[in-house]
């Protein structure tokens, strides 16, 4: 059902080119004037030396002695050429660069609005260092290749064409010859890109996954610590980055034989060009001036020809990039926002029904079987039960974060598959089990639930919920910065502004998947009564292992294996004597401490 | 040359000996290489001059063309033609392995670095920037290693050309040689126009990667709560604000570029021009010119190689200030030599323990907070402690001095006697194990995770697992112990991954264990079974435990209080529950809230 991120491998180099510049139509923007001023660089190109050959034919060589004048008007010419392309070479240079960063930044937003969109499941297959690379040294790649061979590959061939047509001038025979020569370069240079291709992706993939280690390293610096562990991380980094190595020396070599088959051909055809040539001339077909001249044009030839293949050779180091980022852009968003198609939930206390609900991650045993429930508006639930039984599970589809395998779940009588998500994630707030916070001030962690709340609304909400003593007694107050992944707080302070934000979103439906488990009891109980005042009239779901959230909800949903083993007001179900019971039991022995 | 200019050049060749230093083969082969390259290059123009003189020539004149005068002609062409292609392809496969393998050794040095570097340095730089530090940065200062080689050979030919012009005509060499220093000059601008622009797309580069990293982190978190617009605007400013800084960059090494290019050819005209004055004056003969334009318009080309040399140099020296401030960075903890030898459970104290924390405020400036004032706690060896206190009140900070995650700032913390400042390396974790409250899988199997690289067998495996009740689930998954648990085990749910983290400490079997609030994840039975798990297979540890379950502090043969970073009393449960009331509020909280409902109920009842 869900899908992983690919690399778009499929895509060949033309159709990744093509499909990379509609992802970004900056780039063809002003092409037009763009090339033509490319146009008139390449011709500066070839008319400096042209002229430089002229004039030492012409004046410096003249029959009758140097030709002074003419030598002075054709250097003023050249130089004013020279200054002319010179400029134009400056504008392309500019155009091209603005055209292709901007058209970049806007794939690479793209690509990163794109992986938000992306299911969670199908976030989960890639590990997030290389996701991030796919966004950031992915596109660094492209963008490379554009400031240093973008405009050089428009050059070379712009040059390849008027030099074949200045060497027709002088002796199509000879033209035919190195083109000859030419040719099989095609063919080879094709099968060389393939190698050189497979070699630059296999380079990219390794990228990334020297971040996701390192990343590993990073983020885990904590416990990697505490088991002494650094020699282990230490080989497991060692490891992906000579990957990486491996991979970008094989690259290297690939590339450098293919650029030396084009210099090898450019080599050969000096050869032949100067035998055929020789033999023409002794058969009077060409002077030995015109033959000096050939020369002098097949190596304005063969130079722009060695310069292509090399440039192709980094293109495919940049389409390598360009397929991964593309490769995110591509994978559908297997759960969709309706958008324009689907319908809104009315304001108001939500029902939540599920609907024969079953569900397995991909490639996993089922985890929720036949699940049918209904939660009352207005009702306070607790769902409790074992680890790994699918709380969380229950969590996740309850907000679609993930779609059930078969089944449907409702709110408010709406497929939640219908439902758009500006409307869903506004009413629908859900507080997971591994929270996040950003790295900036506790006030601006908080209004993330609600960007558009001031700062006396986030205030107001802490207080509320009865938190504005810790938040006055931190060292900055509400401006505390809480640092990456909040670590500069407790466990317990991080979750405290975890469900401060969800608190501020004010949703109708409100799930706290053990939003409280790392508070200390008595903060807990406190919290709890402030919500229980809060939410009243709105629904609200609560996982918890401790089992005080359960004791004071309408309703208890004992989840076991996948199933709702049990339900009903917590008085009823500990005299049952079923599951509950024993779990209860269990906690209140905990409590009284025995 | 300009001021300015001249330091980040030999800065940079500062810089690039260094690299050289840690591939000095490498370097030398592809030196060679380019060697070669550069005489052969000038041996094309002078072996197609000897053909023509001594073959082309006279078989022209006779009308007819032997076939030595051709086989020699394609001879020696095409054996200069064949050894420079030779010396281009060693110089450029050397190159690549210098680049190469001097990167991955900065990676590599990078990388242990973050390692080894204290936490606290870990909480000022953001992982997303040290990413980069290890990727971007690494790259930036070493691909100057592409172009280099080829830039060393073409300063050989230069030399080579120099010495040709100045043999032929000194006043046209002149000329000739004006081309340099305008060369120079020209660089010199550019690299006081380009690098603060390098630097600062270097930093954006890190800050997109910075932002990249943490919305990724927090993926699930922005999809529950529907910001993904928010984040998008927030990656797109910075996206913004480098393609900006890249556009920048572009422009000036687009203006810089025609200006290498022009260069070169302005010359050449210059010495057209004022070689033929020279020859309508008698002074020189037509062919001299001829050579020395054909030299200039030969080096031309090559001489650009130097252009993208320097072109890199600036990115060089930003990329390097990044690695280096990494590599430079000091606070690693310093160990002795003492041994943590003795058997069975150890005896940790922490005496006079004070601790503050470097916080940056908003506006950026280095503040310290002290949440650890005077703590004194003694754990005897083979007794269970508990370490119980409101949210937020150094719970865990403590745990973390007594495994020394960090050191304290003032007092000491000893494990049998010996400052753990004073013990070698590796002795801490060898002895104590910490589970720390945040789970943190690696993305690696079910018993990598448990075993952690220690070769142990199955059986001890699963012995551990069995203890943190994680073998009945582990037995269910499709691949038992070899299955992978994801990153940061993103396939488990909460409970088995504190329970797998738990497994992972037992396994190691500690003589000290300090469990902070490790089973808050955990439903009440497994607990108790945990619990009960620990005490059968730990009787040779002590335990250190953080927790607020009554049943756990009432194992515990002494209770320590902690409010604000104090010790606030200490002794039994039973002793604590009778003298120090906050203590008493925080244990008995839950007991109290179900009491009170209770007669809430009853008296509804009642009233009903
Ligand atoms: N991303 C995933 N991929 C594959 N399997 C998963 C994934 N997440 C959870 N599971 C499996 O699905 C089952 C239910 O997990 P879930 O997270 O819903 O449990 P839970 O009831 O929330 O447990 P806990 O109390 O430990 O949080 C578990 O067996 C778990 O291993
Ligand atoms: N890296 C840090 N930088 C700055 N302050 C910190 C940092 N880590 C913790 N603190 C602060 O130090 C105090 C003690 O934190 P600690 O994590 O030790 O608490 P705790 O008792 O473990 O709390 P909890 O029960 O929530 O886990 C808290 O006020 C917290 O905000
Ligand atoms: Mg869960
Ligand atoms: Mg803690």
């Amino acid at each position: 059902m869900s899908t992983a991120i690919g690399p778009a491998a499929h895509l060949g180099t033309v159709a990744t080119l093509r499909r990379g510049f509609r992802l970004s139509p900056e780039i063809r923007r002003g092409l037009g004037v763009t090339l033509v001023l490319a146009a008139v660089t390449t011709v500066g190109r070839i008319v400096v030396p042209l002229a430089v050959q002229q004039t030492t034919d012409r004046g410096l060589l003249a029959p009758g002695g140097p030709d002074v004048g003419v030598v002075w008007r054709t250097v003023a010419l050249a130089s004013a050429v020279v200054v002319v392309t010179g400029t134009c070479a400056y504008a392309v240079n500019v155009r091209l660069f603005r055209a292709s960063e901007s058209g970049l930044a806007t794939l690479r937003i793209k690509a990163f609005r794109h992986i938000h969109d992306l299911s969670v499941l199908t976030q989960s297959t890639e590990r997030r260092g290389s996701m991030v690379s796919r966004v950031t040294s992915d596109v660094d790649t492209i963008s490379q290749f554009v400031q240093s061979g973008g405009i050089a590959l428009v050059l070379s061939l712009g040059q390849i064409a008027v030099a074949t047509a200045l060497m027709l001038v002088y002796s199509p025979a000879l033209t035919a010859v190195v083109w000859l020569c030419f040719l099989p370069l095609l063919v080879v240079v094709r099968q060389f890109q393939k190698a050189v291709g497979r070699a630059y992706t296999s380079v990219r993939e390794r990228v990334g996954d020297m971040l996701a280690a390192i990343s590993e390293a990073v983020v885990g610096a904590s416990t990697i610590r505490a088991y002494g562990v650094e020699e282990r991380t230490a080989a497991r980094i060692d490891a992906a980055v000579e990957a990486h190595r491996k991979a970008a020396i094989g690259a290297q070599v690939r590339s450098v034989l293919a650029f030396s088959s084009g210099q090898l051909v450019a080599g050969l055809t000096l050869v032949v060009v100067l035998v055929v040539g020789t033999v023409l001339a002794a058969g009077g077909h060409l002077s030995l001036g015109e033959l000096l001249a050939f020369l002098f044009l097949v190596n304005l030839f063969t130079q722009p020809v060695q310069q292509a293949t090399e440039i192709l050779n980094e293109l495919q180091n940049a389409v390598a990039g360009w397929r991964r980022v593309i490769g995110v852009i591509d994978t559908p968003a297997d759960v969709a926002d309706p958008g324009e198609a689907g319908t809104d939930l009315p304001r108001g206390p939500i029902e939540v029904e599920f609907d024969r609900v079953s569900f397995a991650y991909p490639g996993g045993p089922t985890v929720l079987h036949d699940v049918s429930l209904t939660i009352a508006p207005r009702s306070r639930v607790a769902i409790v039960g074992e680890t790994g039984s699918g709380k969380s599970t229950l969590a996740r589809l309850l907000t679609r974060l993930m779609d059930p395998t078969s089944g449907v779940v409702r709110l408010d009588g709406a497929d939640l598959r219908r439902v758009r998500f500006s409307s869903l994630r506004e009413r629908v707030v859900l507080v997971p089990q591994e929270g996040f916070l950003f790295d900036a001030t506790l006030l601006e962690n908080v209004r993330f639930g609600r960007p558009s709340a001031s700062e006396a609304e986030v205030r107001l909400a802490l207080t509320e919920l009865g938190l504005e003593g810790w938040v006055d007694a931190l060292p900055r107050g509400l401006r505390t910065e809480v640092g990456q992944r909040g670590e500069s707080l407790s466990a317990g302070e991080r979750q405290l502004v975890a469900l401060a934000r969800a608190y501020l979103a004010d949703p109708d439906l409100l799930v706290l998947d053990e939003a409280t488990s790392a508070v200390d009891p008595s903060t807990e109980v406190r919290l709890q009564r402030a919500l229980d005042g809060l939410t009243r009239g709105r629904t609200s779901i609560a996982i918890a292992h401790r089992l005080s959230t359960a004791e004071a909800a309408d309703e208890v949903l004992v989840v076991d294996d996948g199933r709702v083993v049990e339900r009903g007001p917590h008085r009823d179900l500990v005299g049952q004597g079923g599951v509950y019971a024993a779990l209860h039991a269990s906690w209140s022995a905990q409590q009284r401490g025995g | 040359m300009s001021v300015a200019a001249a330091p980040t050049v030999r800065r940079s060749l500062r810089i690039v000996a260094t690299g050289v230093r840690r591939q000095p083969r490498w370097f030398a082969a592809a030196v060679a290489g380019s060697t070669v390259y550069g005489v052969m290059t000038a041996l094309t123009a002078w072996a197609i001059g000897k053909v023509t003189r001594e073959q082309v020539t006279p078989a022209v004149e006779a009308g007819h063309a032997t076939s030595g005068q051709l086989l020699a002609t394609a001879g020696w062409v095409g054996g200069v033609v064949l050894v420079n292609l030779v010396a281009v392809v060693v110089r450029r496969i050397a190159a690549g392995y210098t680049m190469y393998d001097v990167a991955a050794a900065y990676r590599r040095d990078v990388t242990r670095q973050y390692l080894r570097l204290p936490l606290a340095w870990h909480h000022r730089h953001p992982s997303g920037q040290l990413l980069s530090n290890a990727n971007a940065d690494v790259e930036a200062t070493w691909n100057v290693f592409a172009p280099l080689p080829m830039a060393l050979g073409v300063v050989v030919m230069l030399v080579a050309g120099i010495v040709q012009m100045v043999v032929v005509d000194p006043v046209l060499a002149l000329i000739g040689l004006g081309v340099f220093p305008a060369l120079f000059l020209a660089n010199a601008a550019f690299q006081r126009a380009m690098s603060p622009r390098a630097t600062r797309a270097q930093q954006l580069r890190a800050d997109v990667s910075e932002v990249a990293h943490e919305s990724v982190e927090a993926a699930l978190v922005v999809k529950a709560m529907g910001r993904e617009s928010e984040e998008t605007e927030r990656f797109a400013t910075v996206s913004h604000r480098l393609r900006d800084a890249n556009i920048a960059v572009g422009r000036t090494r687009g203006t810089f570029d025609p200006v290498i290019e022009a260069i070169p050819t302005l010359g050449t005209l210059a010495v057209l021009a004022v070689g033929t004055t020279r020859v309508a004056g008698g002074d020189l003969a037509p062919a001299q010119v001829v050579q020395i334009a054909y030299l200039i318009s030969v080096l031309a080309f090559p001489v650009r190689a130097l252009g993208w040399v320097l072109g890199e140099l600036p990115r060089t020296v930003v990329g390097w200030e990044r690695v280096d401030a990494v590599l430079r960075a000091q606070g690693e903890m310093r160990h002795g030599e003492e041994r943590l030898d003795g058997s069975g459970p150890s005896h940790a104290v922490l005496r006079d323990a004070h601790y503050s924390y470097d916080i940056t405020t908003e506006e950026g400036e280095e503040a310290r907070s002290r949440v650890v004032h005077g703590v004194t706690i003694d754990v005897p060896a083979g007794s269970t402690t508990a370490l119980v206190g409101p949210t937020g009140s150094g719970k865990s900070t403590l745990a973390n001095l007594v495994v020394r995650l960090v050191d304290p700032e003032r007092g000491d913390a000893t494990i049998d006697g010996v400052d753990l400042r004073r013990a070698a390396r590796g002795e801490v974790p060898g002895t104590a194990t910490l589970v720390p409250q945040q789970t943190f899988l690696f993305d690696d199997t079910v018993r990598g995770n448990v075993a952690l690289g220690a070769p142990l067998p199955d059986r001890e495996v699963w012995e551990a697992l069995a203890v943190a009740q994680a073998d009945s689930f582990v037995r269910q998954l499709e691949h038992g112990l070899e299955t992978r648990v994801g990153e940061r085990g993103a396939s488990l749910s909460g409970g088995q991954r504190q329970r797998i983290a738990l497994a992972r400490a037992v396994a190691r079997r500690p003589r000290l264990l300090v469990l902070d609030d490790a089973t808050s994840a955990v439903d009440p039975t497994v607990e108790q079974a945990i619990l009960a798990g620990l005490r059968q297979s730990s009787a040779g540890t002590t335990v250190l435990v953080v927790a607020y379950r009554m049943a756990t502090i009432t194992l515990a043969d002494q209770v320590v209080f902690i409010e604000h970073g104090r010790v606030v009393d200490h002794g039994t449960h039973a002793e604590l529950l009778g003298r120090c009331a906050g203590y008493e509020r925080l244990v008995t909280a839950y007991a109290r809230e179900a009491a009170e409902r209770a007669a809430v109920a009853g008296d509804e009842e009642l009233a009903r």
